[in-house]
């Protein structure tokens, strides 16, 4: 492909890089399958063996790996989640279903909220763990663990109801492998001050221009 | 008219104008929360605040010192207006984060994220993060304002448009401001709540959280409803509004601006008068009675047990014509269709053409009209009385059917006269064909009687009714908000409504029930059909145009009737 070809009529935004040239050895490919033996040799050879002894061990998995989501509770116990729909309507599989109900007022547990989800049900199978209901949780509700073995003999237990989703918060925070991931009552940087904001005119009634 | 300068682009303005009205005809939005169109000026939210000077004789713009209300300024030959510099900018910003100051930003929880003022003027106009220090002062809910009404009280903006709708345009005036400063909260008396009959407005008058409806708290974010714009069925006023739905199920009814109509607001009867149309009881498939077995007892809503996967229509339909045409031949005089007044313009039409197309010597007749009590207007007076004539901002009329007038001009064009059908007298016909459509239990005694055991009784309805139980055919029918087409209101505003969810189970809108029927063919198009009528139907000439807009068109007879929301 040459440069004048491929690039846009106007605008010089895409650099095409070309494929490097081959020396006449490099044509041949003998070294590069010689290097390529040494290696599977070294491997062979060295007596430390690479295949996981998967289930007997476990692999380590990586703290921000998405699997199977969690409603957290908070410090009163009851669900975290004020079902606000954030999560529901991020979703891009379209497996996330709340029914919101106003908070049980009478309840003294339940004095200061206003409404909570009814039921929460999360379709594991339809799901795609992308993790954009996690960032779309204004109060940090939902949360994907690292469980990632999930199975299931039929498909009506792999709908997740609100207590199925508590029960996995429940075993997750005892086992301490997903602590509460994300800082409740710590703001996040959008409600920082912004640097344009200190640039912005004073407020009339101050200093000079008012 | 007058010339008007605004941000630099000259617009002819009405002097009747304030600015904000004068800004949104040079296409520039001034923000503002507590003035509204309908309702008296009060100036106090500060959102308005723009710049406002006048042109010299000389042609130099001479700029006022300070920052003016836009809702309160009136507007002059020459008024120069300036909604975009950096002082009205500032101004819009240390406003926004004033009523922030003690706004709960709960807006997770609000029914009103999605159509709140105060998060679109934010993002607009406001400051990202606010400097206030000081715990925000929490308020208690209170959830006694109204039977359908809760006030979230730390949400309130204090614009106090619903204690203005309540003294000025119910006239009940049971909202009002108490205490002073920052303790300022809307309230109503001990013991009187704010239940009036036009209540539900203050709801959508609330530019923010503050007011909620009880009815559809909670139950859908207002970013999932999807909007039709239609026309309320409850009563002759036909109010335009919004039915806003999703996925299949109607949430709320909104009013839609129509000055030709009822203005901005509607009743709390036709707002929360929808449920019906997701009743378990409806009809919700056809039904023949078979003729050999003379017992009809299988419930037409629930599916019948011969009923497989099959679609049950295309039997019922051919059924009904046959029959139709046979008892038409044998006695013409003798069949009686009757036209409910529920029905649009477009199904009454063609029923008649259908009907008279086959011999013209059928009879077609007007359902009965149902009225309850006296027209109710607003604003009432201080002991509950109506207002004097002149001073009347909404009324809810007692004739309780959207389309009476316009049935009549279809019935005058093919009948020549309106006939009721009460009027017929026992056992008149042979043949009857009822259509329903009615939201409660509406064959009264003389119609039952009137219509008697005839030898053939087809009978098109959304409910089960006395009719419906001994009919030989039941055509399971549409709802107002699954039909498409005209209604013309007490005033001969003929306004368009749109389809916005499908009828339950096997239901059909009427007009596709009548399209079939009549055997026509192509899908049922209101938009063509007022079209046909327009030319057919002398008196509804108007609608001839096809599309009716926002605000739909008035009929030739009625147009030196006053504009409907005044009188």
């Amino acid at each position: 492909m040459s440069e004048t070809q491929n690039k846009p009529a106007k605008k010089k935004t895409v650099k095409w890089g070309d494929a490097p040239k081959l020396s006449v050895l490099d044509a041949l490919y003998l070294p590069a399958i010689a290097s390529g033996l040494a290696t599977a040799i070294k491997h062979a050879v060295s007596g430390k063996p690479t295949t996981r002894q998967y289930p007997e061990v476990e692999p380590e998995i990586p703290p921000n790996y998405r699997g199977v989501h969690r409603l957290n509770r908070d410090e009163a116990g009851r669900v975290k989640c004020v079902a606000c729909y954030m999560c529901q309507t991020a979703c891009p599989a379209n497996c996330i279903e709340i029914i919101a109900a106003p908070a049980p007022k009478d309840d003294p547990h339940w004095k200061d909220r206003d409404k909570f989800p009814a039921t929460f049900t999360i379709d594991e199978l339809r799901c795609i763990y992308c993790g954009m209901c996690e960032e779309a949780c204004p109060v940090d509700a939902i949360e994907l663990t690292s469980i990632y073995d999930l199975t299931g003999m039929t498909r009506e237990e792999m709908i997740f109801d609100k207590e199925k989703l508590l029960s996995v918060f429940d075993e997750t925070v005892k086992t301490g492998r997903d602590p509460v991931r994300t800082n409740r009552g710590k703001l996040g940087p959008a409600s920082e001050l912004s640097p344009t904001a200190k640039d912005a005119p004073p407020p009339p009634g101050r200093g000079k221009s008012g | 008219m007058v010339k008007v300068k605004v941000n630099d682009i000259e617009v002819d303005a009405d002097p009747k104008d304030n600015c904000i009205l004068a800004a949104r005809k040079a296409g520039f939005e001034i923000p503002h929360y507590c003035w509204h169109e309908s309702l008296s000026v009060v100036a106090s939210c500060r959102m308005c605040l723009v710049e406002v000077g006048e042109t010299k004789p000389d042609g130099t713009v001479a700029m006022g010192p300070k920052l003016v209300p836009g809702c309160q300024t009136p507007i002059k030959e020459g008024t120069v207006i300036r909604t975009e510099s950096a002082k009205v900018k500032t101004t819009q910003q240390m406003t926004l984060e004033l009523l922030l100051l003690n706004h709960p930003l709960d807006c997770s929880i609000c029914d009103q994220a999605g159509e709140c003022y105060l998060q679109d003027y934010t993002y607009k106009y406001g400051k990202a993060h606010s400097r206030l220090d000081e715990p925000k002062i929490q308020r208690e809910d209170k959830y006694h304002i109204g039977e359908q009404i809760a006030l979230f009280t730390d949400r309130c903006v204090m614009c106090t448009r619903c204690v203005r709708f309540t003294r000025e345009i119910s006239g009940t005036s049971e909202l009002q401001v108490v205490a002073r400063g920052s303790h300022e909260e809307i309230d109503v008396f001990p013991e009187t709540p704010c239940n009036n009959k036009l209540a539900g407005n203050v709801v959508d008058l609330c530019p923010v959280g503050a007011l909620c409806s009880k009815d559809f708290l909670y139950k859908k974010r207002v970013w999932w409803l999807k909007h039709a714009e239609s026309v309320c069925t409850g009563c002759s006023t036909g109010c335009s509004i919004h039915v806003d739905q999703n996925e299949n199920k109607v949430y709320r009814l909104r009013p839609r601006e129509n000055p030709q109509a009822q203005g901005h607001f509607m009743c709390d009867e036709g707002r929360y008068g929808f449920k019906y149309i997701h009743d378990d009881r409806r009809l919700k498939y056809p039904r023949l009675k078979n003729p050999s077995a003379n017992s009809n007892t299988a419930v037409a809503s629930s599916r019948p047990s011969d009923l497989s996967f099959a679609d049950p229509w295309p039997t019922v339909l051919s059924e009904a014509r046959k029959r139709i045409q046979t008892a038409i031949q044998n006695d013409p005089s003798g069949f009686v269709a009757v036209l409910s007044p529920q029905m649009t313009l477009e199904e009454a039409y063609l029923l008649a053409s259908y009907i008279k197309g086959i011999d013209p010597r059928t009879k077609l007749t007007l359902g009965p009209v149902p009225v309850s009590g006296s027209d109710d207007l607003y604003p009432k007076g201080p002991k509950g009385e109506p207002p004097a004539a002149g001073k009347v901002k909404f009324t809810i009329r007692a004739e309780k059917c959207p389309n009476r007038l316009g049935v009549e001009a279809v019935l005058r064009h093919f009948e020549r006269s309106v006939i009721l059908a009460e009027s017929l007298g026992k056992s008149s016909a042979s043949a009857w064909y009822v259509v329903g459509g009615y939201s409660a239990g509406w064959v009264n005694e003389k119609l039952d009687q009137a219509v008697g055991t005839p030898s053939l009784l087809i009978v098109q309805d959304i409910f089960p009714s006395p009719l419906s139980e001994r009919a030989d055919i039941v055509l399971a029918a549409g709802s107002f908000a699954e039909r498409e087409g005209t209604y013309v209101n007490h005033a001969g505003l003929a306004q368009a409504a749109h389809a916005s969810i499908r009828p339950p189970e096997e239901a059909r809108a009427d007009g596709r029930i009548l399209m079939e029927l009549a055997g026509r063919t192509g899908l049922f198009n209101a938009m063509a059909l007022r079209k046909e009528i327009g030319t057919k139907i002398a008196e509804l000439s108007a609608i001839a145009v096809g599309e009716l807009g926002d605000y739909g068109v008035r009929l030739a007879k009625y147009a030196n009737q006053p504009v409907a929301a005044k009188s």
